[in-house]
């Protein structure tokens, strides 16, 4: 078969695809729904990839001349320095930017935090998660859930919702950590679905597929921030600084705290890489065997990936709960675990600074893509198969050593 | 076959009538052997004569089907590896098992993962007790380097070193766990003649200077009749001759599984 019969049978498969999604419409007339066939797109669809297969040899020469510009690698002093401009460049960013932008930025940290703790499993000790979004969704119902049953605020809740995050982890990764790569993939797949059906089914408890509303945003050293103190007596923040109420104080105060968040897990989660811990991760990623030989134990050394990744999860949760002021299961949903393993895969495996990179990047673009509307899915997956073709390590591979010997 | 005739007191290893079947085959028949402190014994025989079964059911990779392992007296059969590594029998792969993209010190940090504090707290909050630890581990890494003469690739990739090179990065690392018995399986495959010389010398060394054990699963001849005190000859899982090199070289059942029935 030449390029003509390969250009030819491109178009005709096409065709076949595209048919049933543009070229015949559902049309709703009165009572009656009508088939109404519109032919002009798929044929302009088959057409175009007939084009492109005729005209693929030619294109294929052209893009090998075409180089894509290099992102430069790092040294790993810079790396230091890159961050520390970043973390300043962040501190900046709500004095400057509008009250969306700062809205947004706080997503991205949400993102961040949620990244670099995925990354713990997933970069660092090699488990492929599926399911990280169920110690996510245990972290803000946590907090949902005290606030509604006992009235707990946020700063109280808090360490506790790390805490509940970690313990799910922990009594989740015990059975299924015996597992390898695959296995271990669904089984965790399944653990996020089953986490969020036990949210939608637990109609009494959880407020079933409505969840729980009306969440308070966190104080400020017990300080309400708003209009007015909502139970009476106590003095608002904007009160007791002596400033005009402002609501655009709550958006930069949000992102305040999940700057704090997400930099205090960096903190740890680069303090933990360092660490025995953390390289005993990076041996068992290596070779699972040589740890058994060396005395390191496989599960436990697994399991403590496992929990502090929860853990992390747990602490983005019961911000995110706040932030919104309402949870529900819709959240929740597997596209969310997707999403951050995106995040994780983008920015490097076991990349810290390639995690907050990519969390920026899957974040703002759908934003920004926001025009177009139903593509907009489509293009985040079209610019996620062009990054891996084009970059496969990701954003900024992990550097390594760590540790250096004077020779 | 109680080879156990001039032995030290108390053996360090010993093995009573090991077995291991998978399915329909019996890979090791009835093995029996005593390893004492710092003596150098190899286990060999033709190929799938089964003693790198051997070592796994020592090591704790498989569980044996019956027989026992005994270390220091204490029943060791069954447990996990792991937990037969932390008490002091480590082992090297015959295909170099090592943590490749990790460099050549971190290998060998992390071999010493069970002597340092590993706690989370005093490492996050990075407490004197976790410094000293950690420099103390670069330290004991760094002198095991200049053993295996492996310091000027300290902070390469363990994957990029040469093939010989990795070979001793491996022992080296077993080393750092700090083992009573090292078990070596074929660490001269792959080897050249200068680098099993030198092969030869280090075992040497290691057993005069650092007082370990070591348990040999060899094929070449030279080696093991060279640094071995005793050696064990399997043929079909079944062990047929055992004793010093001078007396194994010249057992007729040995010439025989060696050389064929001629």
């Amino acid at each position: 078969m030449g390029r003509l019969g390969h250009a030819l049978l491109a178009a005709l498969l096409t065709a076949v695809v595209v048919a049933p999604v543009f070229g015949l419409r559902l049309v709703r007339e009165g009572a009656a729904t009508l088939l109404e066939p519109h032919w002009r797109p798929v044929a302009t669809a088959a057409a175009a990839v007939f084009a492109f297969h005729l005209a693929r040899p030619w294109l294929a020469r052209a893009a090998g001349r075409m180089r894509l510009p290099q992102l430069p690698a790092l040294p790993a002093g810079g790396r230091r320095s890159a961050a520390l401009l970043l973390a300043a460049l962040a501190l900046a960013w709500p004095f400057f930017g509008s009250r969306s932008q700062v809205d947004i930025a706080t997503l991205v940290l949400i993102y961040v935090m949620l990244g670099l703790g995925l990354n713990i499993v997933v970069g660092f000790a090699g488990l492929l998660d599926l399911g990280f979004v169920g110690f996510y969704a245990v972290g803000a119902y946590t907090y949902a859930l005290l606030y509604h049953w006992a009235g707990w605020g946020f700063w109280q809740a808090l360490p506790l919702a790390g805490a509940m995050s970690a313990l799910f982890g922990f009594l989740l990764g015990f059975p299924v950590l015996r597992l390898r790569g695959d296995y271990l993939a669904i089984v965790t797949l399944g653990f996020g679905e089953i986490i969020r059906l036990l949210l939608t089914n637990l109609g009494g408890l959880t407020g079933g597929p409505d969840g729980i509303a009306g969440i308070p945003k966190p104080t400020v050293f017990g300080m309400e921030m708003a209009r007015r103190a909502s139970a009476g007596g106590g003095t608002t923040f904007h009160e007791f600084m002596g400033w005009a109420f402002d609501s655009r104080d709550m958006v930069v105060y949000l992102y305040l705290m999940a700057l704090l968040l997400a930099l205090a897990t960096l903190f740890v989660s680069s303090r933990l890489i360092r660490m025995p811990i953390g390289r005993a991760w990076e041996a068992l990623r290596e070779d699972e065997i040589a740890c058994r030989s060396l005395g390191l134990d496989p599960t436990r050394i697994k399991l403590s990936a496992f929990t502090l990744g929860a853990m992390f999860a747990g602490f983005g949760g019961a911000f995110f709960a706040a932030r919104q002021g309402l949870v529900n299961p819709e959240s929740f949903t597997f596209i969310e675990s997707a999403l951050i393993l995106s995040i994780v895969v983008l920015g490097g495996m076991g990349s810290q600074l390639g995690v907050v990179l990519a969390a920026a990047v899957l974040t703002v673009l759908p934003e920004l893509a926001r025009e177009f509307a139903e593509y907009r899915m489509l293009l985040f997956g079209l610019a996620m198969v062009l990054m891996m073709m084009w970059r496969p390590q990701g954003l900024l591979p992990m550097k390594r050593p760590h540790v250096e010997l004077d020779p | 076959m109680s080879a156990g005739e001039n032995a030290a007191p108390r053996p360090l290893l010993q093995v009573r009538a090991l077995s291991m079947r998978f399915g329909g085959l019996l890979a090791v028949d009835g093995v029996d052997f005593d390893v004492a402190p710092d003596e150098v014994f190899a286990i060999i025989g033709p190929n799938g004569a089964g003693k790198t079964t051997v070592f796994n059911c020592v090591g704790g990779f498989y569980r044996p089907s019956s027989g026992e392992v005994l270390l220091d007296g204490a029943r060791i059969t069954g447990l996990p590896s792991h937990k037969v590594a932390r008490r002091g029998l480590v082992r090297t792969f015959q295909n170099v098992r090592l943590f490749r993209r990790l460099t050549v010190l971190e290998n060998l940090l992390v071999a010493q993962h069970m002597q340092l504090e590993h706690r989370l707290l005093p490492g996050l909050l990075r407490l004197r007790a976790y410094r000293e630890s950690e420099e103390a581990a670069r330290h004991r890494a760094g002198q095991w380097l200049d053993v295996m003469g492996l310091r000027p690739y300290a902070n390469r990739e363990a994957g990029n070193l040469a093939y010989g090179h990795q070979r001793r990065l491996e022992i080296a690392r077993c080393m750092a766990a700090r083992p009573r018995l090292l078990m070596l399986d074929e660490p001269a495959a792959g080897l050249n003649p200068r680098e099993k010389r030198e092969l030869q010398g280090l075992i040497d060394r290691l057993r005069r200077e650092f007082g370990v054990a070591v348990l040999l699963i060899e094929h070449d001849m030279n080696l093991v009749m060279g640094v071995s005190d005793r050696i064990l000859v399997m043929e079909h899982g079944r062990p047929i001759a055992a004793g010093s090199p001078g007396r194994v070289r010249t057992d007729p059942r040995v010439v025989k599984a060696y050389l064929g029935e001629a």
